[in-house]
């Protein structure tokens, strides 16, 4: 069983059980944190899913690998590339407004927008002036962040999704799984399934057919559309041109055919240098997807000019804060918006293979997720996926742009201790404290556990019985190590008498 | 579209200057180099703290890392014309696009008539060209110019089987064609039809993707064209299972036309 409904289906009482840590902060219904627990709980035990995703993900390890070995120096490659971002986002007022001149005097328009709610408006006012009747998108996370398909739906705009992955996703009625693989998830029967339900398309377990039936069905939505929104992977200020990378050419196409063209962008994704992007493009590739080079990187540097047989009249970028500028102000993470979304921190993230995408229940998922939510959306809510890692750090060794991502993380529960202190976590560590420096005491407190053990594995009191309940507690030891270690120095051989060898 | 449209954004100084604002708010506290291993490289990538005659703080980037250099870390872009252009072959064929080498305009002709017969082709779309011109009259199928009196028309170039275009240059480090839309026949001649077949000359292989971009900036110099595309293999998608499968929505072939 591998699918999510059979999740979503499940009833509350029977996962609302609290581990040990956590204490009556959460006296609600639904809050982030217990969502998370009660998702990761049923994902945990769908072997399935998990096993499932694993596999489709042993293809990336291989050929990042492949990849990362045409690399004269990897690493010399990740200090350049952490470089230009960091230098970049330390001065990117001066770069986003050199970026804005320069994209102007070409006749592209930029906008600002403070909020999600800001951005929505610009670009439903930017509709309303294309009298827009067919919109045509391509994948666009800062999109989702803003939930701007809701806002476009709302007002009678109907918008397609044209990533195959995202256009799966849409149709399904889910947000993406993983921000740059959104449907890695769903099985081939499924997608026939769905295709043919909405599509009408004939079943079949080929991907490769499957695939055909989008195209097929998104040519003529791609020539009827009049407005094509967009994201961005990159401004670049020294030219005023926006950088696209995608793989099946969805994008190039919603920038060419319709009249108008948006890009909904965030304000960390500018570089300096248009060379910049000779070491940030092929990373990006290798550490996202284990590609030489995404199949398009594009450049624009505004709507259709003199000369040129096609193109927009009219092009838009909205430049998107909401919430980056009160990261920025906070210097031990400001490397966090380095980041390149490139997910190959949740390609190896150990919590990620377990838990799912849908678990975090964030637009961003995974270990930079985890880092940049609390930013986003309240530490309070969110603080429970700074402990959604192992600090295992295989997220920041597979970081193109070398983020300290698991100190994040730290970092993170450090700030929430301050903030909000968990009294029962303090208490609990005063009176180890306690314990610890106290030799009787702590030999005392060993006697009992050793005696008391078997009777927890038994009874299974509050407070263990959730622990208990995947796990089992280990037989207690007959003596404790002081004894073994003091019987064990009496039977050595004294080191006058033994051998020098 | 009514020239007196009201402004999409309520107020728009105002949100621009209050991000700014806050964004310099931010900054005033410095953030620490990240950890890198070759601290030097931080030196000269440090956003300069002395302020320049204009205000404002210093503009370094990875220049301290020309491209000249070779950037000894990156993938190799192939040192002589030689290595560039076998380089260039091997990346495009591990892409799946597939290279045609041509000793003049005569044979490259042939090569895509060939290709128009093989796969029969009832429509072209091609644009005017030095390169590109010379392979029509040996086409046995319809040509469309997206570039003529009668302009581009979206409708006319989906319903082509192929598009033929010349590019601005390709890069051996990454097996990329760079086109434009100034050069390569607008923005949908290479991504709508379900073939593009791109003609080039050996002279136009460069090394490595910094070498394109300054040779790009130096041939449009300010006036870019308003797209630049580096295509790198046929259309592809690992979305379904995460198995690849090629011509997602740009082109499902992409044929490479070396002349010289
Ligand atoms: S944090 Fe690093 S590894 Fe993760 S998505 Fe961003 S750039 Fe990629």
């Amino acid at each position: 069983m591998t699918t999510l409904e059979h999740t979503a289906a499940r009833p509350a009482k029977e996962t609302d059980t609290r581990p040990f840590a956590e204490t009556a902060e959460t006296g609600g219904k639904a809050t982030p944190k217990r969502q998370f627990l009660r998702d990761a709980e049923a994902h945990v035990a769908d072997t399935g899913h998990r096993s499932f995703v694993r596999s489709a993900l042993g293809g990336y390890y291989t050929s990042r690998d492949t990849q990362k070995a045409r690399y004269r120096d990897w690493e010399h490659a990740r200090d350049a590339a952490s470089l230009a971002k960091w230098s970049a986002v330390n001065r990117l007022d001066e770069l986003l407004e050199q970026f804005a001149s320069r994209f102007e005097a070409r006749g592209g328009t930029v906008h600002w927008a403070a909020n999600a709610e800001e951005a929505r408006s610009i670009i439903l006012g930017l509709l309303r002036k294309a009298e827009a009747k067919a919109i045509i998108k391509s994948k666009c996370m800062t999109s989702e962040e803003i939930h701007l398909n809701a806002a476009l739906e709302e007002e009678g705009y109907g918008v397609v999704e044209s990533d195959l992955g995202e256009f799966i996703q849409q149709l399904r009625g889910e947000p993406p799984y993983h921000f740059v693989f959104p449907c890695m998830h769903v099985r081939r029967d499924e997608i026939s399934t769905l295709f043919h339900d909405n599509l009408g398309s004939e079943p079949t377990d080929s991907p490769e057919e499957l695939t055909m039936i989008a195209r097929r069905h998104m040519r003529q939505l791609y020539v009827n559309a009049d407005v094509g929104i967009t994201g961005a992977n990159f401004l670049v200020a020294e030219t005023g041109q926006i950088s696209i990378t995608e793989n099946e050419g969805n994008a190039r196409l919603t920038a060419a055919l319709p009249k108008m063209h948006i890009a909904l962008v965030g304000i960390e994704k500018v570089v300096a240098n248009l060379d910049d992007l000779s070491v940030l493009l092929p990373m990006l590739a290798t550490a996202g997807a284990g590609q030489p080079m995404t199949c398009y990187n594009t450049l624009y540097s505004g709507p259709r000019q003199e000369g040129e047989c096609d193109g927009p009249e009219e092009m838009h970028v909205v430049l998107l804060d909401n919430h980056r500028s009160a990261i920025l102000a906070d210097p031990e993470q400001r490397d966090s918006l380095h980041c390149i979304r490139c997910g190959a921190c949740l390609n190896v993230c150990p919590i990620f293979k377990n838990v799912g995408g849908f678990t975090y229940g964030t637009t961003y998922q995974g270990p930079i997720g985890s880092v940049i939510t609390p930013h986003l959306r309240g530490l309070a809510d969110w603080n429970h996926l700074s402990g959604a890692s192992s600090l295992c750090g295989a997220c920041s060794d597979a970081c193109p742009v070398r983020i300290d991502i698991h100190h994040h993380l730290l970092h993170n529960r450090r700030n929430a201790a301050r903030t909000a202190p968990n009294w029962l976590e303090k208490i609990g560590h005063r009176l180890f404290v306690v314990v610890a420096s106290r030799p009787w005491l702590f030999r005392i407190a060993g006697w009992i556990a050793r005696h008391t053990m078997g009777l927890a594995r038994r009874l299974k009191p509050p407070l263990v019985r959730e622990w208990l309940a995947s796990r089992d507690l280990p037989s207690p030891p007959a003596e404790s190590f002081r004894t073994a270690w003091r019987r064990r120095q009496r039977s050595l051989p004294s080191p006058s008498q033994g051998s020098p060898a | 579209m009514t020239p007196a449209a009201p402004s999409s954004d309520p107020n728009p100084r105002s949100s621009r200057d209050a991000i700014l604002g806050r964004i310099r708010e931010a900054l005033r506290v410095p953030a620490p180099p990240p950890h890198v291993l070759d601290r030097q490289l931080v030196t000269a990538a440090e956003p300069s703290v002395e302020p320049r005659p204009e205000g404002g703080r210093g503009f370094p980037s990875l220049s301290v890392l020309p491209a000249e250099a070779g950037r000894p870390w990156l993938p190799d872009g192939g040192a002589t014309p030689e290595e560039r252009l076998a380089l260039l072959t091997d990346n495009l064929e591990k892409l799946r696009a597939v290279v045609h080498r041509c000793d003049s305009a005569d044979e490259a002709g042939r090569v895509v008539a060939e290709l128009a017969r093989s796969s029969s082709w009832q429509r072209v779309a091609w644009h005017h060209d030095a390169l590109v011109e010379p392979l029509l009259p040996q086409l046995p199928c319809e040509a469309v110019a997206v570039d003529g009196a009668d302009g581009s028309d979206k409708r006319r170039l989906e319903a082509c089987d192929a598009g033929l275009s010349s590019c601005e240059l390709l890069v051996a480090q990454t097996g990329s064609i760079l086109v434009s839309s100034r050069l390569s026949g607008g923005r949908g001649l290479s991504i709508l039809p379900h073939v593009h077949v791109v003609v080039a000359t050996i002279s136009q292989i460069v090394g490595t993707l910094g070498d394109a971009l300054e040779a790009t900036k130096a041939r449009h110099g300010g006036q870019l064209p308003s797209m630049l595309s580096f295509i790198t293999g046929p259309s592809r998608t690992g979305d379904i299972e995460r198995i690849l499968v090629l011509g997602a929505h740009g082109p499902k072939e992409l044929h490479v036309i070396l002349i010289g």
